[in-house]
This record gives C-alpha cells, sequence and structure tokens, in this order.
C-alpha cells in the first residue's frame, strides 16, 4: 500500500470516531425519552433484520474458498442451526458448530 | 445498585462463548493488518479506536487496494452503519442511564454484546435500566481485552497460524447461535427471510450498502407482520 503516515492515521482516527458517534447516536440523543410505538415495533426486529443479512454471504460465498460454495462451511452452518434450534443455547451451539467446522475440515480436505 | 455484580456476572458468562470467536478473528487482523505494512501502533490502532472486526477488515482491504482515504472511510463507515440500528434498538433499554455510563457503552457496542444483550432482555423484560446496563458491560468485559491482546498476538507474532484452518468462519457461527433463539415468532422468521432475500437481490450496491437496504425492509416487514397479527387477534 502507497499511504504516508498521515493518511494512515486519518483512516483509523477518522474510522474510529465515526464508528463510535454511529454507537452513540441512538442511545446519546434519545435517552430516556419514550419513542413512538411505531418504531419501537421496528426496533424490535433490528437484530433479526441485520444479522442474517450479514452471514448470508459469509456462508454461501466464503471469501477463503474464492466465493465458491464450500460443503466444510455450508455442512457447518446446517449443523450449528440445527444445534441452536434443538438445544436453544448459545454456548453450546458455538461449541458444537466450532466442532463440526473442524471435523468437516479434516475429513473432508 | 444492588443486582450490579449478578447481573453483571450473568453476563460475563454469557460473553464467554464470544472468546472463541474474538481471540481467532483479532489475531487474523493483527496477521494480515502487519503483512499489508502497517506498524503496530497502527494495528493497535484499528482494534483500540474502531474496536469493530468486519469494518477493519473492509478498510484495510481497501487500503491495500490503494483506494482514496474518502473512500475507505466511506466504505468501513457503511459496514458499521449497523451500530446506528443496534443504538436505536438499545436506547428503550439503556437510554435511561446516566450520559457518561451510555458513553461507555457505546464504546463496546459490538455485535456480541449488543445480540446477547437483547437475547437476554426479551427473556426477562422485568430487568431494570440498571440491570440491563450490567449485563451489557458483563458480556462486553472479557472480549474487549482479549480483542486488544490477540490483535497484538497476531501482530507481533506474525503469520504462525496454521494457513488454511476455516477460522474466517467462526463469525457466522456465533451469528447464527445467537439468531436462532431469537426467532420467536412469525415476524421474526418473515424479518430474518426478508434479511436474507434481500442481501442477495440487493448485492450490486455498492459499500455494502445492500445490507442496510436489506435490513430496513427486513425490520419493515417484521413491524407489519407483528400488526397484522395482532389485529387478527384482536378481531
Amino acid at each position: 500500500m502507497s499511504f504516508t503516515t498521515a493518511q494512515i492515521w486519518t483512516i483509523i482516527i477518522g474510522l474510529g470516531l465515526g464508528s463510535y458517534l454511529l454507537r452513540l447516536s441512538f442511545l446519546g440523543l434519545i435517552g430516556g425519552r419514550d419513542l413512538p410505538e411505531w418504531v419501537l415495533r421496528h426496533l424490535r426486529y433490528t437484530a433479526v433484520a441485520i444479522m442474517p443479512g450479514m452471514i448470508t454471504p459469509l456462508i454461501l460465498f466464503p471469501q477463503a474458498t474464492g466465493g465458491t460454495l464450500d460443503p466444510v462451511r455450508l455442512g457447518a452452518a446446517l449443523a450449528t442451526i440445527a444445534v441452536s434450534v434443538w438445544t436453544r443455547n448459545a454456548t453450546l451451539t458455538i461449541f458444537a458448530g466450532a466442532a463440526v467446522l473442524f471435523a468437516l475440515h479434516f475429513t473432508l480436505s | 445498585m444492588t443486582h450490579f455484580p449478578r447481573d453483571f456476572w450473568h453476563g460475563i458468562r454469557a460473553g464467554l462463548p464470544f472468546i472463541l470467536v474474538i481471540v481467532p478473528f483479532g489475531a487474523v487482523f493483527g496477521v494480515v493488518a502487519t503483512e499489508a505494512g502497517l506498524n503496530i501502533a497502527q494495528v493497535m490502532g484499528f482494534s483500540v479506536l474502531v474496536i469493530a472486526g468486519a469494518a477493519q477488515f473492509v478498510a484495510l482491504q481497501m487500503m491495500v487496494e490503494n483506494a482514496p482515504v474518502l473512500i475507505v472511510l466511506a466504505a468501513a463507515l457503511a459496514v458499521n452503519l449497523r451500530m446506528a440500528m443496534y443504538s436505536a434498538s438499545l436506547a428503550p433499554h439503556l437510554g435511561q442511564v446516566s450520559w457518561w455510563k451510555r458513553g461507555l457503552i457505546s464504546y463496546v457496542m459490538v455485535d456480541q454484546s449488543y445480540a446477547a444483550s437483547m437475547l437476554e432482555y426479551e427473556k426477562r423484560p422485568e430487568m431494570t435500566a440498571t440491570q440491563k446496563l450490567a449485563y451489557f458491560a458483563g458480556v462486553a468485559a472479557p472480549l474487549v481485552p482479549l480483542w486488544y491482546i490477540a490483535t497484538w498476538a497476531g501482530a507481533a507474532l506474525g503469520a504462525r497460524i496454521p494457513a488454511g484452518l476455516p477460522i474466517d468462519f467462526a463469525v457466522p457461527i456465533t451469528f447464527l447461535a445467537l439468531i436462532v433463539p431469537l426467532l420467536r415468532s412469525l415476524a421474526h422468521v418473515a424479518a430474518a427471510l426478508v434479511s436474507i432475500i434481500g442481501v442477495l437481490v440487493f448485492a450490486f450496491l455498492p459499500f455494502n450498502l445492500g445490507l442496510l437496504v436489506a435490513a430496513a425492509l427486513a425490520m419493515m416487514t417484521g413491524a407489519e407482520v407483528e400488526r397484522q397479527m395482532a389485529l387478527r387477534r384482536a378481531s
């Protein structure tokens, strides 16, 4: 990369400050004031609206395999969903998902 | 303050499994950033000031491609726009605590602390704002210092992590473990489906904006399904 030290620090500090202001935005401004019911109704779905979309490309087109569907990662994802539905326990699910991921990695590739 | 320690400990316990994600993710960032030519102060600057793995990787990727400074900032901040949505969705829960606590909580607002806390808030709606704050702080407590240490270790030790291990997949596994328990109603399931389909349909948009469009549509879907279900129950 061909950046000066000043440019690199501009990126780091700008990104740090911008990210902090995004995190503080509503929490800092709205504070304890009551929000209208229709806003709250939308906000209830924030987590399920963002996280599935974030991981869908990571599961279907992993960068590590050049963007092609990978049986190891797809298998681990399906196993993780199954364990999560079955146990409803996030800790157990993460350990099980990691175990299946590495088991598939060492048997399939 | 009476419940502070107990909820704080519960939060820590909920945060512990995410160490499995934070450590490899931070270490890989340290390795990749160092290999890209950043010195250790700059690598640590990223992990301490930005404290958002996905945005850091996007910034780094664009720096390697020698994109203009403003484009690097725009692309990485677009990835973090979801934090504003998290902030809005946390406001009804944590808005009542004092401004400096909201300031500190904002610094440690990451996907894992947000999602694990929301899961607990929905399970135990009787929690007070102080208890919710303690829980959130508890989830973040083991993760944030380990994020710094893992980044530093990756930068210092370099590429001694065996190549080819599928550690990139730690992130989807954690997110799945966090999302599936949240799918408690038809409205939640509908929102998640729109999020998945939306991100594929709007994949052509630059700077990851497709995710934000998909998320906005998914939130509207969830809210509308909830409203329709309530109307149907009332009639």
